[in-house]
């Protein structure tokens, strides 16, 4: 579905998509996983033809967006990171209109909007406007629009920042019986649980490059341990005790309240701890995640 | 769209205007508007109603003090006659800048409404075309409105005047374009006193109330270069029924204005946008 070979962008002096190679297969979940600054929606949006390649090739339903971005576009359903819904018109007519844009016929628009309305959860807000409604449902409605032209490829920036945890899971929801109809995801997300919820394949983009390639478990297998065992402690109490167990575990992190030793086995790392004196306030033993992953590749200081 | 090349067939107006920046739907866009004004139908009787409250206090007010002027042709005219084709054009003026401006800046910077519309096929000119032809539809309704109360005050006398409406849509169609290449500049609300600044003393010295002879000629040679001006002198001229060949000059210049206004607006919203 979209084929990228190292593809630049640039914005002047700024070189904001360093030479990534992407290869999206039809009918999969698609991840960009990254900080801010990082080239996801960059990228994103020379996949929607809207934003022309600096350099390196690009084809998106085999097609090259510098040349043929309208015939892209009409196949394509973009929900951008942030919503941005016609003020001016109430919940049902912002379909309409949009499929409007699509070329489809008055009547098509007309029940294809009546039928996202029931998908999206905002039939009973067909005829209200669009400014009152609440984030979630502004989400939601973003991601209507984005269907009324029948997408091949779905593309959604950050679909869930914002949204109440009750609002993800819907969201979450119905990109899950999309991609089980067939629809082509891809997804650029700062949450790993979303990433690992959603995405069949991810890559983990730093500094407009391509860090790292896979599914959230290769992922985790390759970047981190099995187990991850924290130890916790009162402020400044961690330093000398990192020497007493630097030897039990693969990697070790300290952060200023804890230690994290990544293992195979977070409850023998434990007891060897504790054999040797270990006496932390608190200690958890849990499974890597691709937040694990995601923190040793794009480290753990503030990208601004 | 930056690897246009200037070799390729097509020439000057692909290279003006690069493919994929046009996908015939601007007519889309029109039926936004409508959808969106359908239910802000007020601001329609205000401009039908602004006009109006001129002509009303020329006639009772102006009309009894000037008393007749000199029209186009050397014919001598009511003063309101003088009056009312110049304000049909200033009023299609004040719509359609008022609309390419304003709309437009708020669509464009702060409702996201243009990044919307060209994630579908829809490109830059048809935003520029569907938003252009929404002011001068609104202009000319505006222009059919004005007109109707002139015959019934009895001012239509000449079939010539018949064409009032065609070149009040002109004259929107010219201010429409380059109000809307305009306003892609403007980048705070405050900037909108640089429209103001324009468009007030355009009103009231194109001709619009007074004839150009009462200018000394350094100042005549700026007023004929006023966009308005053109547009005031073929209303007034076609308002009384005495057609001449300048005309022709003066519908050319708005034309060349609105061309000029599409292809600036649909660069400009290219660049800015499909960045």
């Amino acid at each position: 579905m979209v084929e990228a070979k190292a593809l630049v962008k640039r914005f002047g002096d700024f070189e904001a998509v360093r030479g990534i190679d992407v290869h999206v297969r039809r009918g999969e979940a698609f991840g960009f996983l990254g900080p801010n600054g990082a080239g996801k929606s960059s990228t994103m949006r020379m996949i929607a033809s809207v934003s022309p390649r600096t350099d390196g090739e690009l084809t998106v339903l085999g097609l090259d967006p510098d040349r043929e971005g309208p015939r892209i576009r009409a196949r394509l359903g973009v929900v951008p990171q942030q919503d941005n819904l016609d003020s001016e018109l109430t919940v049902r007519q912002n379909l309409q209109v949009y499929g409007r844009y699509f070329g489809l016929s008055r009547s098509h628009v007309r029940r294809r909007a009546a039928e996202l309305m029931e998908f999206a959860q905002l039939t009973e807000r067909a005829d209200d406007e669009v400014e009152p409604l609440s984030g979630g449902m502004k989400r939601r409605l973003t991601i209507a629009r984005s269907l009324v032209n029948d997408p091949e490829l779905l593309l959604l920036d950050e679909p869930t920042t914002g949204l109440d945890p009750q609002a993800r899971h819907l969201v979450w929801d119905r990109l899950f019986r999309l991609k089980s109809q067939g629809v082509t995801l891809i997804v650029t997300t700062h949450y790993m649980d979303e990433a690992e919820q959603l995405c069949d394949r991810l890559v983990v983009m730093d500094g407009g490059r391509i860090a790292a390639e896979g599914s959230p478990t290769e992922l985790i297998r390759r970047f981190a341990t099995r187990e991850v065992l924290e130890l916790r402690f009162a402020p400044g109490e961690q330093e000398p005790v990192v020497g007493l167990v630097d030897d039990l575990a693969d990697r070790v992190e300290v952060l200023p309240d804890r230690i994290l030793l990544y293992t195979g086995s977070g409850e023998a790392a434990l007891e060897r701890a504790h054999a040797r004196g270990v006496r932390p306030v608190s200690s958890l033993v849990r499974r890597s995640t691709l937040e694990d992953v995601f923190l040793r590749l794009t480290g753990r200081s503030l990208v601004e | 769209m930056t690897t246009t090349d200037p070799r390729r067939p097509g020439g000057v107006l692909l290279r003006i205007l690069p493919p994929g920046l046009y996908s015939g739907r601007a007519g889309a866009i029109i039926e936004r508007s409508v959808l969106s004004y359908s239910r802000g139908w007020l601001v329609f009787v205000s401009g039908v109603m602004e006009p109006l409250f001129y002509l009303l206090a020329f006639q009772i007010g102006f009309g009894a003090l000037v008393g007749d002027v000199t029209g186009p042709g050397g014919r001598p005219l009511d003063y309101v006659a003088f009056v009312a084709p110049a304000l049909l054009v200033a009023s299609a003026m004040n719509g359609a800048v008022f609309d390419s401006t304003f709309g437009v800046f708020f669509k464009f910077r702060y409702a996201k409404t243009y990044d919307a519309m060209l994630a579908t096929p829809v490109g830059p000119l048809d935003i520029a075309a569907g938003e252009i032809g929404w002011a001068v539809l609104r202009g000319g309704l505006y222009a059919v409105a004005f007109f109707g109360v002139m015959s019934v005050m009895g001012m239509v006398d000449s079939p010539w005047a018949m064409l009032l409406v065609p070149v009040a849509l002109l004259v929107a169609f010219a201010f429409a374009a380059i109000g809307m290449a305009c306003a892609t500049f403007l980048r705070s609300p405050s900037q909108f006193e640089f429209v103001q600044l324009a468009v007030v003393p355009m009103f009231l010295f194109s001709t619009t109330f007074f004839p150009l002879s009462v200018y000394p000629v350094p100042l005549q040679v700026v007023v004929q270069c006023l966009p308005l001006y053109h547009g005031v002198e073929l209303a007034r001229g076609l308002s009384v029924g005495v057609p001449d060949l300048t005309m022709l000059g003066h519908a050319a210049y708005l034309f060349a204005l609105a061309a000029l206004g599409v292809v600036a607006t649909a660069r400009r919203l290219a660049g800015l946008l499909l960045r």
